[in-house]
């Protein structure tokens, strides 16, 4: 009986391993950002084409920066949480709007609504790139000295919202 | 004509400065995943990203930049994720030494099994009992006769 003690040890071990394993999500990968300064950009308004606008702008507030295109489908499950976010006025939203039209994105914010102070154009994805952009919808916490303090991969929802950002932002603004 | 063939073909066997840099970014996108399917090496995949991604390492390579300085980039913006082969460190340790912690574990075990065995017994000697009707069974019991 005792010989089995062992290699029964080992299974549930290896088992208690796969189960963690099952229930991690793949595409999340820690970004290496969170804790970085946001990187710097200057970009031209959807709106305005002949207005810029850049992070250091930002300077002094917390706010989101959230990635989106209107080819993105789960952009559109996101939308209603940030349109009720942007109306409750807690911080401001601010749009990249990564390797879009711009008449369609304009056309999609019409549609939708539009949550954001303003939105940029990032029709190359560079500055996605610089962000560490891979899944759209991607949104970012950043703090009033410009430094990243979360980043949401995928739709924020609304237990992520108000579990995660909306406490972090509350400590930030302090 | 012959002639003139096999010297374009020794000409286009000559690597130059252009297919050194091929080759070079074939290496490096080989060696960087994708992380829309990321499965797939930068090289290997389709998604849209990737083809951003293979622009940049070209431009960089062109503009002379080598493969660490390269990897060191997309790294800090998409984290050791990128690289197939993960650098050595406190968070990478059991990644790299596990396997030869198991394989050390396991030879420990396959020898003390093998030892266990050689020093035990091949059979065990016979009782008293058994040895008396073996004896009878082979016809060499003494009372028998």
């Amino acid at each position: 009986m005792k010989r089995f003690l062992l290699p029964l040890a080992v299974f549930i071990l290896l088992v208690g391993f796969l189960a963690v394993g099952l229930k991690l999500n793949p595409r999340e990968v820690p970004s290496p950002l969170v804790g970085r300064a946001a990187p710097s950009f200057d970009l031209p308004l959807l709106h305005q084409p002949d207005k810029r606008f850049a992070p250091a702008d930002m300077r002094g507030k917390v706010w989101l920066l959230n990635v989106w295109a209107s080819w993105c489908v789960s952009c559109r499950d996101e939308h209603p949480i940030l349109m009720a976010l942007a109306k409750r006025g807690v911080m401001p939203i601010l749009g990249l709007n990564y390797k879009d039209k711009g008449d369609e994105a304009t056309a999609w914010l019409k549609q939708f609504g539009n949550p954001y102070e303003l939105s940029v154009v990032d029709a190359d994805g560079r500055i996605g790139i610089d962000y560490g952009v891979y899944g759209v919808p991607e949104t970012y916490l950043i703090d009033p000295e410009g430094v990243i303090r979360y980043k949401q991969i995928g739709p924020v929802t609304a237990a992520i919202l108000e579990q995660k950002i909306l406490p972090l932002a509350l400590v930030l603004k302090e | 004509m012959r002639v003139f063939i096999f010297a374009a073909l020794i000409l286009l066997s000559f690597p130059g400065k252009g297919n050194e840099n091929a080759q070079r970014i074939r290496l490096l996108e080989e060696k960087l995943r994708c992380l829309v399917c990321q499965n797939q090496s930068l090289a290997d995949s389709n998604a849209e990203l990737a083809g951003d991604l293979r622009r940049e390492v070209r431009e960089q390579v062109s503009a002379g930049r080598s493969d660490e300085q390269i990897a060191d980039y997309l790294v800090q913006r998409y984290g050791d994720f990128v690289l197939y082969e993960p650098p050595f460190k406190a968070s990478t340790a059991l990644l790299w030494i596990g396997p030869f912690v198991l394989l050390a574990a396991a030879s420990l075990v396959l020898v003390a099994t093998l030892r266990r065995r050689r020093r035990a017994p091949e059979e065990p000697a016979l009782a008293a009992e058994e040895k008396r009707l073996v004896e009878r069974v082979l016809g060499r019991d003494e009372s028998a006769r």
